[in-house]
């Protein structure tokens, strides 16, 4: 029993794939606890839809093993089959066909009698909150429907594991925040949830560790309180109405303060504490230096995500 | 406690069942048909038009030149042609509905639907069967109303019972071998509009074989093409069986060649399926 408890929802290493001279994924290493959710970070182009349609058998790797809900992948792609359920970036639900009637089919694939399919399909209906536009095709559907008929769909074989790819790419900030429940609410209910998102907003709030991903690599892993730690961004910023005060302000701090290159502004670092909020304010006044304002800059992922990948941007951040 | 639940993954039932889903996927195709009827109206509408152009407009003239014994100029003409003509028309309607599975094939990989069904455990054959018994109901409806409206303008077929049943029989047959086709140059289309095209030339070669006029009517090169392309038996064998004649050896080349194309479609469509999605 403790064996199997711990035994990995999914398991990666040495993923490899290629398209042509492409390398996409270049040694990838997963490792995902059953019952938690994982998220894969990454910019457009990263490598996340590929890792994606690997883990759930819709292309094959060039190296690597991998084992998914205790199966290889490999080896026993039908099991692995079996145990999961895949929402991708592009909706697949039949057009043509009612939300019910969408949800039906996946019973009758599932091989769910008759009564049972109807019941699960109301159930799942109502979960989703499209029991009035149950009977309506889903080619009429928003956004935000779509995404929850596809998550609903996903759901009527009772996966084990989940991949959802980009489940909020597109939606508004309200059908965001559905979303995210309804994530919150699976994974209460014990199931595995791989998710990849370019929000790093989205991985802060719902995963219990994150992955960034960068030109097919892994570059940083850990929960979001980890990586945060990793990048010392936190930070306060003095503005200054001319380059009086900011020299004024460069004599008092001397060497702690670092120049922004486009402003008159200056960067100190600071845990953002109020202890340290004043002392530095303390010193300032002393000398009776003219700041402008002042902000606290703690670090988000935004700045882990964008020291780890290397961003342009990130060249401003960076302290000289 | 949840993750005791999970601990042990449920005892899986792996067994496949090709039988089951193939009637799911089916009626999953039939109820789309439904929901998309101008699809179905389209392909019965065409073959229904080429029969009125081809009886009305050149019948008078066409029929005059098939020879025999034509007696009454226009009149006796026309109706000499439409019985020549309306088993190629009959024909015809089976290479519409052909090519309606391409689009509806092209149509189902386009949309993110034929992905799912990838990463479920079903088995996969059946998202084509699916198509192709879906296709041959379709093909017998179609089938029914366009030999019916070429009764109504002059097409007076002389088979029996037997006749009209073998004629079914073998419809089916061709059927089923040209959907097994059009299955693979659905899925060979990257869009719907290429899937619309591609099985052009079926609807093409009933024109250059026996199907409209005889073929010792045409020059030598297009004569040997047009008497052992794959068409002309069909159509032969059709002629023979709707209007009570000999058919030779038409009947054998005919269920020969629908052999080579079924089971080469079928097996060009499972390697098609069975591919990795290149994005």
């Amino acid at each position: 029993m403790t064996f199997n408890q711990s035994r990995p929802a999914i398991s990666a290493t040495g993923l490899r794939k290629s398209f042509g001279d492409q390398v996409v994924l270049d040694g990838l290493d997963l490792d995902v606890r059953r019952g938690t959710v994982f998220s894969l970070l990454g910019a457009n182009g990263a490598g996340k839809t590929t890792t994606v349609k690997i883990l759930s058998t819709l292309i094959r790797a060039d190296a690597g093993d991998v084992h998914v809900a205790g199966h290889d992948l490999a080896r026993e792609p039908d099991a692995v089959r079996a145990a999961i359920g895949v929402t991708g970036q592009f909706s697949a639900v039949d057009n043509l066909l009612t939300g019910e009637e969408n949800l039906l089919l996946m019973a009758a694939l599932h091989h769910l009698g008759r009564e049972e399919g109807r019941r699960r399909a109301a159930q799942l209906l109502d979960r989703f909150d499209l029991t009035e536009a149950g009977r309506k095709p889903a080619s009429t559907y928003s956004g935000g429907m779509r995404r929850r008929l596809d998550l609903a769909m996903t759901l009527v074989g009772s996966p084990q594991v989940i991949f959802l790819d980009e489940p909020t790419t597109g939606l508004d900030p309200r059908s965001r925040r559905n979303m995210w429940q309804i994530i919150r609410d699976l994974v209460a209910g014990g199931v595995t949830v791989f998710l990849t998102t370019q929000y790093l907003e989205e991985a802060d709030e719902l995963a219990d560790r994150i992955a960034v991903l960068d030109h097919g690599r892994v570059v940083a892993e850990g929960t979001a309180e980890e990586l945060k730690r990793r990048i010392p961004g936190g930070h306060v910023r003095l503005r200054f109405a001319d380059s009086q005060g900011l020299d004024a302000a460069m004599r008092v701090l001397g060497g702690q303060a670092s120049r922004e290159s486009d402003a008159l502004a200056l960067r100190v670092p600071s845990d953002g504490s109020l202890r340290a909020l004043k002392t530095l304010i303390g010193r300032l006044d002393d000398r009776a230096v003219e700041v402008d304002e002042l902000s606290v800059h703690t670090p988000d992922l935004d700045d882990v995500f964008l020291a780890l990948t290397g961003a342009p941007t990130n060249e401003k951040v960076t302290p000289r | 406690m949840s993750a005791d639940a999970l601990a042990v993954p449920a005892p899986a039932d792996l067994r496949f069942h090709p039988l089951r889903d193939s009637v799911t996927m089916l009626r999953r195709n039939l109820r789309r048909m439904l929901r998309y009827p101008s699809m179905t109206v389209m392909l019965v509408g065409m073959p229904v038009v080429f029969l009125l152009l081809f009886v009305y407009v050149f019948g008078g003239t066409l029929g005059a030149g098939l020879g025999g014994p034509v007696h009454g100029g226009a009149v006796a003409g026309r109706a000499a042609y439409a019985n020549y003509v309306a088993p190629a028309i009959i024909l015809m309607t089976v290479t519409a509905t052909v090519q309606g599975t391409a689009i509806s094939i092209a149509m189902d990989m386009t949309e993110g639907i034929v992905a799912r069904f990838r990463t479920m455990h079903i088995a996969r054959v059946s998202v084509l069967t699916g198509h192709v018994l879906g296709s041959l109901i379709q093909a017998m409806f179609s089938l029914a109303i366009v030999t019916g409206v070429a009764l109504l303008v002059g097409f007076r077929p002389t088979a029996g019972l037997g006749g009209w049943l073998a004629t079914a029989g073998f419809l089916m047959v061709v059927t089923f071998a040209l959907v097994w086709l059009s299955v693979a140059l659905g899925q060979v289309s990257r869009s719907v509009e290429t899937a619309s095209n591609l099985p052009m030339p079926l609807v093409l070669l009933p024109f250059l074989g026996s199907g409209f006029v005889p073929t010792d009517s045409m020059p030598a090169g297009l004569r040997w093409f047009a008497e052992y392309q794959p068409f002309t038996p069909i159509i032969e064998t059709l002629r023979g069986l709707l209007m009570d004649k000999p058919i030779g050896n038409n009947g054998w080349i005919a269920l020969a060649w629908c052999a080579v194309i079924a089971l080469g479609g079928y097996v060009w469509s499972k390697r098609l399926f069975n591919r990795e999605s290149s994005q």
